[in-house]
């Protein structure tokens, strides 16, 4: 509990450096991975992750030290030359673009763990911790390295936001947007540029083999909550800080423990939850409508059959007439589990009343059935008359969709057909 | 008659195959003009190698009698409704205000103006009450009026349509074809890739007939000859198509680069 507390009041100045920086970095990774989410670019950013680890050891070979400067230079160089290497290959050989990002992506890679082993084995200064940047060690963030993710953030951010309606015609459109004269090119590689920095940010914290997922599953949850970009951009960078948090947390609290991991489970459980609880998008919205749907179907079939046994039975005027549950049965072949279900839902909502095992419609009961069956035949009365279907199979066809007609389209029905009221016939 | 579009020795070619080969033709202004012939002719190329989304490998193309870059502004294009994913977080408005984006105005908010003119252009298209509707969630006749209301937007002189009329109804057809006339009174131009010969003559005063090479261009009595179709789309080409697949196998170079601009 004591650790909870110093981590989430930051006393320990240590925690503030790695939220902080945790801040700056999630940010930009998010926001930069939205559009490269946007635009399908999910395995390259994989395939720059991996080919950075060269560039991190190469930084660290060149300054003797584990310098965040030379070590994020030497990152975005090897990241960038791996882009420009992809898109050599596809374009000069037949190879496609997903083969290409293997190649470099495992050559790079295997490359990197060369330099890593040389490093350790030879006499390169103190090098412990730097296979942090494997699987990523939030905790090691210190004060001067906020400082560098604060400008890298800056450098990353700033001309998303300048150039926020470019680049969202480019990611939508990439052949509308040369097409009114947008340097496609210069944006291209100005977004590759901002996203290699990105990934290079974030692999401190993430290591190499992770980082890829702070770039692209913040996006991928955000996108069920929301249909509109900027929206999106900001749940995105909110997912991806709290998950940053959440593993630096964790490896807060348990020493020695890695943060990348913990970040990316972070982030899983964020997309799951999206993924489940999510409005219009969501699994359980789209089941429940399903649901809804299913039961106001039921509910208006009994209604219905209510009507139809009072138009068969000479109470067509009143509709007063009182049903048993068998009744029901010589309407309409109901189950009586759901019909029992159906009665008691719309007692429920008013429209039916019940004395003894006799059930009766209620004045806004009636009105309701009235309107259903009406809708139900003048769907039957507009299929008649536009379509060319056969009077038997009339009834299956307008089966259902009286419970989707909505307001506006029974009143095109009713200028169409010219019927007031209820329509006799019922085929 | 004032030319917009010229088309001057046109050859693209991907890889070293020829996909236009030699085009060369100049354009009516105000006119509702047909471009036509079978798949794979190189109709979509045509397009955007006018938009220059494609470089050509000779030849140039001229707007207006500028050249395209400073006859950008007077262009809008239309490109073909599958080649985009639908499923972009953005809605209707917002793609149409696409079709207000300038160099000039890269970082400045919409003004009233812009907003005025995109509201004109998601009516026109007919697709008002579908305004804030995201856009994955329209029909496909629907997603081709939001292209063509974004090009509205653009308020350019020539318009540049790919398949307009693939999966729209017939009544959604029709009613861009009034839109589409309407504009031809109002002096703008229009180039459309057609698939369905039954209505080219109604549709089109002008007609441009390819098949890799330009069969023939002009009027629609004069281009829909019996010749000039069984040139484009009967076996009489099968020679050049030979020819083409040799050039592909050898990766035999078709010229010289810019030999006869
Ligand atoms: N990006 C590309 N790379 C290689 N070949 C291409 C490319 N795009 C088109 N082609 C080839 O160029 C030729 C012309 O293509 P184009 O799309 O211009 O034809 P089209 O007339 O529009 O056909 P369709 O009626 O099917 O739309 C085709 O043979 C096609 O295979
Ligand atoms: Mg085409």
């Amino acid at each position: 509990m004591d650790t909870f507390l110093d981590f989430i009041l930051l006393r320990d100045p240590n925690v503030w450096f790695v939220v902080i920086g945790g801040l700056f970095i999630h940010t930009s990774t998010a926001v930069v991975g939205t559009f490269a989410f946007l635009r399908k670019r999910s395995l390259l950013g994989d395939g720059i992750a991996h080919s950075l680890l060269p560039g991190v050891c190469l930084g660290f070979m060149a300054s003797g030290e584990k310098n965040l400067i030379f070590l994020l230079g030497g990152a975005f160089l090897t990241g960038w030359t791996s882009t420009i290497l992809v898109d050599y290959i596809v374009n000069k050989s037949k190879i496609k673009q997903d083969t290409a990002i293997a190649i470099v992506l495992s050559t790079f890679f295997g490359l990197g763990i060369v330099l890593l082993t040389i490093i350790q084995r030879g006499n390169f200064g103190n090098h412990s911790g730097l296979d942090h940047f494997l699987f990523g060690q939030a905790a090691a963030i210190s004060r001067t390295d906020v400082y560098v993710f604060g400008v890298l953030a800056a450098i990353i951010l700033i001309p998303i936001f300048l150039f926020f309606k470019s680049f969202s015609i480019l990611s939508f459109n990439p052949d509308y947007a040369k097409s009114v004269g947008m340097p496609v090119r210069f944006m291209e590689m100005l977004m590759t540029s901002l996203t290699v920095l990105a990934i290079a940010a974030g692999i401190q914290a993430l290591g190499v083999v992770l980082v890829s997922a702070l770039v692209f599953t913040p996006a991928a949850a955000a996108r069920f909550w929301t249909n509109k970009l900027p929206k999106m951009i900001i749940l995105a960078a909110l997912m991806a800080v709290i998950s940053g948090i959440f593993g630096a947390y964790i490896s807060y609290q348990y020493a020695g423990m890695p943060t990348g991991p913990w970040i990316v489970i972070g982030l899983f459980v964020a997309t799951f939850f999206s993924f489940l609880f999510a409005p219009e998008r969501g699994f359980l919205k789209r089941f429940k409508n399903r649901r809804g749907t299913s039961i106001k179907i039921r509910d208006e079939n009994v209604l219905k059959a209510i009507f139809q046994y009072n138009e068969k039975n000479g109470g067509h005027d009143k509709l007063n007439l009182k049903l048993s549950a068998s009744d029901f049965l010589t309407i309409r072949e109901f189950q009586t589990n759901t019909l029992m279900k159906g009665l008691k839902s719309l007692i429920g909502q008013g429209y039916v009343n019940h004395l003894d095992d006799k059930y009766y419609l209620t004045e806004s009961g009636k009105k309701e059935s009235k309107r259903i069956v009406r809708l139900h035949r003048l769907w039957e009365q507009y299929l008649l008359k536009r379509t060319s279907i056969d009077t038997d199979h009339v009834h299956s066809g307008a089966e259902a969709i009286e419970h989707i007609l909505t307001p506006e389209i029974e009143a095109e029905l009713t200028k169409e057909l010219g019927i007031d009221g209820v329509p006799k016939e019922d085929y | 008659m004032k030319t917009s579009v010229e088309v001057h020795n046109l050859t693209v070619t991907y890889g070293s195959a020829p996909v236009l080969w030699d085009i060369d033709f100049s354009l009516p202004t105000a006119k509702i003009i047909g471009i036509i012939g079978p798949n794979g002719s190189g109709k979509t190329t045509l397009l955007k190698s006018v938009m220059g989304l494609v470089e050509p490998a000779s030849g140039y193309v001229k707007i207006f009698d500028k050249t395209l870059e400073v006859s950008r502004e007077k262009i809008a294009y239309v490109p073909q409704r599958e080649s985009v994913d639908w499923d972009f977080p953005a809605n209707v408005y917002d793609v149409v205000m696409m079709g207000r984006y300038r160099k000039n105005n890269l970082f400045r908010r919409a003004t009233k103006a812009d907003k005025e003119i995109v509201l004109d252009a998601i009516d026109k298209v007919g697709l008002t009450e579908f305004r804030d509707r995201q856009i994955s969630q329209l029909s496909g006749g629907q997603q081709q009026r939001v292209f063509i209301a974004r090009a509205l937007a653009q308020k350019a002189e020539i318009y540049l349509m790919d398949e307009p009329f693939v999966g729209v109804d017939a009544a959604t057809e029709n009613s861009i074809l009034t839109l589409l006339q309407e504009m031809r009174s109002q002096g703008k131009t229009v180039l459309i890739i057609h698939h369905d010969l039954q209505t080219v003559s109604d549709y089109f005063d002008h007609l441009v007939l390819l098949n890799t090479r330009l069969v023939a261009e002009g009027s629609p009595q004069d281009v829909l000859t019996k010749e000039n179709l069984s040139n484009a789309y009967g076996g009489q080409l099968t020679l050049l198509s030979k020819v083409v697949q040799l050039i592909k196998e050898k990766e035999h170079p078709i010229r010289e680069k810019d030999s006869d601009l």
